[in-house]
């Protein structure tokens, strides 16, 4: 009789399973550096593009860009003067801020509604689902959309219609983030507040929009930074224009637009602002991202 | 019960180690009379046929293993269920003369008189003070003076008024586990509340942070009748005047802390706090 509680496996089975094991380890090794090789091509490109663009974005950015409105290509002679993109810097914050301004509310509201009061109902599970359509709607149709209600009623492409399209783009990534954030507040918290005596609208606007505020500024930042380099949208809204204007009633510049028009413009000396345009949005939406992500680890 | 050094002697005569208390009579005034409570989560009945005395400012102790319907029945007693489509109860929570489950009892007010503090102590994201004007800015309007002082009142009755009195203006969430619930506890006071009702509120607290709590309560029940949910047989022992002890959606026993602990009269009481189930 052995003394040993575990009989040892008999030799065949030992050679058998050693070989299971290094092929393992061999298929563990592929799958790791195939991971590797496809973060490596994504990562190329991305630093190629960017790589191009502070090359190219850099070359022709001066403080006439910033400060100049549009002016028609200089065909060579640089003693001519040189144009700038103020116009469309001016045109792009004025409609970012109004969009966000419309779109935020809404969002909010009904990301609210979704999360403290429609859980787990029919209607707020269609509610849900047409914003997540909306979400990742073609941002041209808004752009169609607002030309049928707005500019066609109206008779013409103005700064209002191209807010109005941006507010449509806003709703749905401030509803997800809202009742994403909502949803992290522990049950508890929530019956703590009812607990006391509160009605559950103070305890959604003093307490749950307090715990959840960082979150939910990250979505409305994220949302910004989305539509901050929206062009279809505008191409149908907005429209463009050569020069600045603060008239919401008529067609307005925007920074997107203006990079389409003298991009395809085919004058060398309009293609060199249209990168540094580039630049700037590129780097507008990044310095976003960075705000709404340190927001985020602030709160965790 | 007459005092807490009578207690502590007679804790050394306690059953099996366990500290029991040594007042055997409840012949207090009941605060909330519980009277054929039946308890539904959709159709799936949690709480049969319970009638239950909350004598007042006495603390009773709520035992039984998970799912046995204590917390449901605190949650009962302040109508939270109230906030769950599908839960519903049906019978009598009789206080001050009123059926407290009926449907048209303002809950806010029932809230007011009738406090929780939860498992997890639940700071609210402000400051310290803040969080415990929050309730009372919710029933009352007091001067800031008048405010001030209620707001010292409840942080000194819940013990913590010396460890943040300097602290006032910073977030309560910086505060440890222990400080928290005691924090949770002088908000709840703060309303002036007749009953409170403590769900577990010691499972997430160190030893140190428990025994402060348990102190606090027996501190308490002079002005509040206290309702309190437990896993911890001794804590129920330590705390509790009246222990009632639940099994499968039933109250199987309810009688003095001391007698409970020491002579049960049913056979399933003697085996849950022996620890042979649950």
């Amino acid at each position: 009789m052995s003394t040993t509680i575990f009989e040892p496996p008999p030799r065949a089975a030992v050679r058998r399973s050693a070989a299971l094991a290094s092929r393992r380890k061999a298929v563990d090794l592929m799958v790791k550096w195939f991971c590797l090789a496809a973060t490596l091509v994504g990562l190329f490109f991305l630093a190629s593009i960017m790589a191009t663009l502070l090359w190219r974005g850099l070359a022709s950015m001066d403080w006439v860009v910033l400060t100049e409105e549009f002016r028609p290509t200089r065909y060579g002679d640089e003693t001519a003067p040189k144009g700038g993109l103020v116009h469309a810097i001016l045109g792009s914050l004025i409609q970012t801020a109004i969009g966000t301004a419309i779109g935020t509310p809404i969002g909010l509201l009904v990301g609210t509604y979704l999360s403290e009061y429609a859980r787990g109902s029919a209607f707020g599970n269609v509610l849900r689902f047409v914003s997540d359509v909306l979400l990742s709607a073609p941002s041209i149709l808004i752009g169609l959309f607002i030309y049928q209600l707005v500019v066609l009623p109206m008779g013409g492409f103005s700064g209002i219609a191209g807010a109005l399209a941006l507010a449509i783009i806003v709703i749905p990534v401030v509803v997800r983030t809202t009742e994403d954030m909502l949803q992290l507040i522990p049950n508890t918290l929530r019956e703590a507040v009812i607990g006391l005596g509160a009605p559950k609208w103070k305890m959604i606007t003093l307490v749950c929009y307090k715990a959840a505020a960082s979150g939910i500024l990250t979505g409305i930042l994220l949302a910004v930074a989305r539509i901050a380099g929206e062009t279809a949208p505008l191409l149908l809204t907005s429209f463009g224009n050569n020069v600045t204007s603060f008239d919401l009633s008529t067609a307005m510049a925007s920074l997107p637009i203006a990079i389409y028009q003298q991009a395809n413009s085919g004058f060398p000396d309009l293609i060199e602002i249209a990168w540094s345009g580039a630049l700037l949005v590129t780097l507008g939406v990044l310095a976003i991202n960075i705000i709404a992500r340190t927001l985020l680890r602030g709160r965790q | 019960m007459s005092s807490t050094t009578e207690t502590k002697q007679s804790a050394e005569a306690g059953f099996g180690g366990m500290q029991a208390r040594s007042g055997a009579q409840i012949n207090a005034t009941s605060r909330i009379s519980v009277r054929n409570l039946d308890f539904y989560y959709g159709t799936n009945k949690a709480l049969k046929g319970i009638n239950l005395e909350l004598p007042d400012r006495q603390v009773t102790g709520m035992i039984g293993p998970s799912g046995c319907g204590k917390s449901t029945l605190l949650r009962v007693l302040n109508r939270m269920y109230s906030l769950y489509p599908g839960q519903r109860a049906e019978g009598e929570v009789l206080m001050d003369g009123r059926n407290m489950i009926d449907p048209s009892v303002d809950l806010n007010e029932l809230r007011s008189k009738v406090g929780m503090v939860f498992q997890k102590p639940t700071p609210f994201p402000m400051t310290i003070y803040d969080n415990i004007a929050f309730g009372i800015k919710l029933h009352e309007k007091l001067p800031k003076s008048e405010l001030d002082d209620r707001i010292e009142w409840a942080l000194s009755r819940a013990a913590i008024w010396g460890e943040v009195k300097d602290r006032l203006q910073s977030s309560a969430m910086g505060l440890s586990g222990g400080q928290q619930q005691r924090l949770c506890i002088a908000r709840s006071i703060a309303v002036r509340p007749e009953v409170m009702l403590f769900d577990e509120p010691t499972s997430a607290l160190d030893p140190i942070s428990t025994l402060k709590i348990e102190e606090l309560i027996d501190e308490l029940k002079r002005d509040f009748t206290i309702c309190i949910v437990t896993h911890n047989m001794q804590q129920a022992a330590r705390c509790a005047d009246q222990v009632a002890f639940f099994y499968l959606g039933e109250l199987v026993e309810v009688a003095p802390a001391a007698r409970m602990f020491t002579a049960p009269r049913e056979k399933r009481t003697q085996e849950y706090i022996t620890g042979r189930f649950g």
